[in-house]
């Protein structure tokens, strides 16, 4: 895994695939191409109301990727210092072997360009500080995404304050 | 070069969200929504990412062209700027020295940005400027002016704040309002509920903690209904509504055969559950949100829908109310100046319209106008001709109903100008296309946003335009200059935006880190204090407007009962979705790999009966109009209607995308120019019936 996390909130997802188009127009793809998807299904009857529901796919920056161990020429590759699976273009043969061996089928084969496009967690903007592209524009914040313990502290602290406020009130 | 952000305004729909632009090289990298603004922090929807990819795409307009051929045919002949303004103003003058100044007519989006054009109309003397709520909103409008003498920009929607908000045929989710829809998630998610009431499950029927499913045009029984039980039990509040309300007694009287089991049997919705339904908002008054529609050109009746519904958030005292509709905040109410406005360095133009607003229809207002009304007097010169038509990025062939009628009414007229940044239906029949600058490639007027926290918003050019494209000032100033209308003759933006702001103690600078300026540092929710007064004859909400019955219109009218389809024969429904809301994005590259083609939601036990599976494609016709498109069958539609999103089956061939895809929902109601809301002047899209037959 990567250390950084995005997480989706179905509750506040509108299943507008705005996450899919705001990746689509920071990395240039092909309008075909999509490496984060919005997988939706519905309307659908569930026991107390009828819902459309949805789920986000990027990568998962896997620990020890299948992607990374298929590619025949060292173009995958899992960056050290983060985790973050990306593709070194310069290297990429358009073989597609990484799009056989990912069991998510996250890698995407850009025909325009005979290579192969990944999430790569936008790594660029990471660097600079900013959110991926997807969560930076997710229509409602259904997507947030946290740098290693930077939600746990967050969390743990908001958990604590709330207990205390409790006890003050009470 | 390191990326700059530079703040400007989205303009892929009528939202107008802020929006932060990284610009590098000359070239627009990522687009989102402005992180300073509270109530968006970043977000901007699927058709605002794909803002990018509008400006990156060669298939809009490049240059200005001229007609070749006949009309509609597609034969074009590039023209310079100059010898396009030169045309416009030389054919506008024509027809203005002909046959007045009133025989133009101006086709606009209005909204914040719209008072220059608005400014132009004006100085040519033509009282014929129309916008886009016309065909969108102009019912609701004319709703909150007959109640409150004002129109309903004049209250917010406080959806975060409300612990009760219904969504009367309103898809939020979908059809997304990015702050709006943000403020309501967060209302949900701080315990406030959700009712939903629509002819389909959508995404946002999704969220609610109740959905009604009703059946199609039936929605003022139910409205009705609630009213009825709000008074019968006494559950409104009662010292607000003797303050605030006049006429509460022929109100009373009108609600008084709605009872739920009436309304039950017309919408399909327990009696119970219209009565547990009002029993809640009373629990929640006043921080209740009945939402008054986006889109309420729908029914021969719509206008009384959008009238209950605001008369219910009355009943409930959440007009004026944090948590329901407070009165927008407008800079004179904060002691401050608000922008000055080009309409008002010309005297009114004291014509009378050729819709018949104001004087054949004396309580309806010139803002929106209705557009319906007045094509006829291209072709029978009634009440006098109308020669010219300017459309400012719109598109009346895709919007109204009946195009070939209206191509048909085009035939009267001297010249036919599209002012466009997209091809567009009407473009095509255009005598002179003059392309605008894409919204990333232009400035706009400053725009003046009143709300919560009033603010000026400005719209600033992220990139130098790609194609010999201008912006709207550019054009309406090159018009104006060569028209001898000096004062709107700008030859930079700057000018236009320090004559807007001079003695606003606003200076342009103070736009740098953010791209707008608020008038107030904290949010104001405008209340009815001690000495308010509506500006209306009573001074109070009027349950029967004054203005109304001077017109001869009732206030509330009698239910009509909605007639049944007949069998094999379904009510033609539409509404948005969250990526397309008309024509102009689905020839989008990346909006139309998204959704190419629309398809005909459809009852699955209705489609069963008729032997239709889902995926099929079928034929539907609507009179002599027929064509096909694919069903998409849904447990949770109404059996008697089926559903479809509008501005699909473009017809052309300059769009490869969008060309010939899916079906254009408005070629299917013949007729549909004369048939409207005669209480309200909108359109009524959904009171078409379509046959679908399996092939």
């Amino acid at each position: 895994m990567s250390k950084y996390m995005i997480r989706h909130d179905p509750q506040r997802c509108i299943s507008c695939k705005a996450c899919e188009v705001h990746c689509q127009v920071k990395n240039r793809t092909a309008p075909g191409v999509k490496p984060g998807a919005l997988i939706t299904v519905g309307p659908d009857r569930l026991p107390d109301k009828v819902q459309v529901t949805s789920a986000f796919r990027p990568c998962f920056h896997c620990e020890k990727p299948w992607c990374v161990a298929a590619c025949p020429t060292g173009a995958m590759v899992k960056r050290e210092e983060d985790g973050l699976v990306h593709v070194v273009r310069a290297l990429c043969v358009g073989c597609r072997a990484c799009v056989g061996a990912c069991p998510w089928k996250v890698p995407q084969w850009d025909e325009s360009t005979g290579k192969v496009v990944k999430c790569d967690g936008c790594l660029d903007r990471v660097e600079e500080g900013l959110h991926p592209a997807c969560v930076a524009g997710c229509t409602t914040h259904a997507l947030s995404f946290f740098r290693p313990n930077e939600n746990v502290r967050k969390v743990r602290s908001l958990y604590a304050k709330s207990l205390l406020v409790k006890k003050n009130e009470g | 070069m390191p990326a700059k952000t530079v703040y400007s305004v989205c303009g892929m729909c009528p939202v107008r969200c802020p929006i932060e632009v990284d610009v590098e090289n000359e070239q627009c990298r990522f687009i989102q929504g402005n992180r300073q603004v509270p109530s968006i922090r970043g977000a901007l929807c699927t058709r605002g990412a794909a803002g990018i990819p509008f400006l990156r795409d060669d298939e809009r307009p490049q240059f200005p062209m001229l007609r070749k051929g006949e009309r509609g045919e597609g034969r074009w002949q590039r023209v310079s700027w100059e010898d396009a303004l030169a045309h416009a103003a030389e054919k506008i003058a024509a027809v203005r020295s002909q046959h007045g100044g009133r025989s133009l007519l101006w086709s606009d989006t209005g909204g914040p940005f719209s008072d220059l054009r608005q400014a132009f109309v004006r100085a040519l003397g033509s009282p014929n400027y129309f916008s886009e709520e016309s065909v969108y909103g102009v019912n609701r409008q004319h709703a909150a002016l007959s109640l409150f003498g004002f129109t309903d920009d004049r209250l917010v929607l406080d959806l975060k704040h409300a612990a009760e908000v219904v969504l009367q045929a309103r898809n939020l989710f979908e059809s997304v309002h990015i702050s709006q829809a943000n403020d309501l998630l967060d209302g949900l998610e701080n315990g406030g509920r959700l009712t939903v009431i629509d002819v389909r499950a959508t995404v946002t029927s999704g969220k609610a903690d109740r959905f009604f499913l009703i059946r199609p045009g039936t929605d003022y029984a139910l409205n009705m209904a609630v009213i009825h039980t709000l008074l019968k039990h006494k559950l409104y509040d009662a010292a607000y509504t003797e303050r605030w309300i006049a006429d509460l007694d022929e109100l009373s009287r009108m609600a008084g055969v709605f009872t739920p089991e009436v309304a039950e049997a017309e919408t399909g919705i327990k009696a119970a559950d219209i009565e547990a339904l009002a029993r809640d908002l009373a629990k929640a008054a006043p921080k209740v949100v009945w939402h008054p529609g986006w889109r309420t050109s729908r029914y021969t009746d719509s206008f009384f829908v959008c009238r209950t519904a605001f008369i219910i958030n009355v009943l409930l005292g959440a007009v004026g109310a944090k948590g329901g509709l407070p009165l927008a905040v407008r800079p004179e109410d904060v002691s401050q100046k608000g922008l000055n406005r080009f309409t008002d360095l010309f005297p009114p133009v004291t014509d009378q319209r050729a819709d018949g607003v104001g004087w054949k229809y004396p309580a309806f207002e010139g803002g929106p106008g209705l557009l319906h009304q007045a094509f006829s007097a291209m072709q029978n010169g009634e009440p006098y001709p109308v020669k010219a038509l300017v459309t400012y990025q719109q598109d009346p062939l895709a919007e109204f109903p009946d195009p070939e009628r209206l191509v048909a009414l085009f035939a009267g007229l001297e010249f036919l100008l599209c002012v466009t940044s997209t091809w567009s239906e009407t473009a095509w029949h255009a005598d002179l296309v003059l392309p605008v600058s894409a919204y990333l490639e232009r400035e706009s007027i400053l725009a003046q946003l009143d709300g919560i926290k009033p603010a000026f918003l400005l719209r600033r050019r992220c990139v130098a335009p790609r194609f010999e494209t201008r912006a709207d000032w550019e054009i309406v100033g090159g018009l104006a200059r060569r028209l001898g209308l000096q004062p709107l003759a700008f030859s930079a933006a700057e000018d236009i935006w320090k004559q807007q702001l001079e003695g606003t103690g606003v200076r342009l600078q103070d736009f740098g880190g953010k791209g707008m300026v608020e008038l107030t540092g904290t949010p104001q929710y405008g209340r009815l204090t001690e000495g308010f007064r509506f500006p209306t004859d009573s001074g109070k909400v009027e349950m029967v407007s004054f203005r109304w019955r001077r017109q001869g219109l009732p206030s509330l009218g009698p239910y009509a009962a909605k007639s049944s389809p007949v069998p094999g024969g379904f009510r033609l429904t539409l509404g948005g979705c969250g990526l397309h809301g008309g024509g102009h994005t689905v020839n989008n590259p990346l909006l139309n790999k998204q959704m190419p083609e629309n398809v005909l939601w459809m009852n699955q036990a209705a489609a069963a009966r008729l032997g239709i599976a889902d995926g099929e494609t079928v034929a539907v016709s609507a009179q002599d109009r027929t064509g096909r498109i694919k069903a998409r069958l849904s447990e949770f539609i109404h059996p008697e209607a089926v559903f479809m999103v509008p501005g699909f089956g473009r017809t052309l061939p300059v769009e490869s995308r969008a060309h010939g895809r899916g079906l254009a929902a408005n070629r299917l109601m013949p007729g549909g120019l004369d048939l409207w809301d005669p209480t309200g002047g909108g359109v009524a899209l959904q009171e078409h019936f379509i046959t679908v037959r399996k092939l």
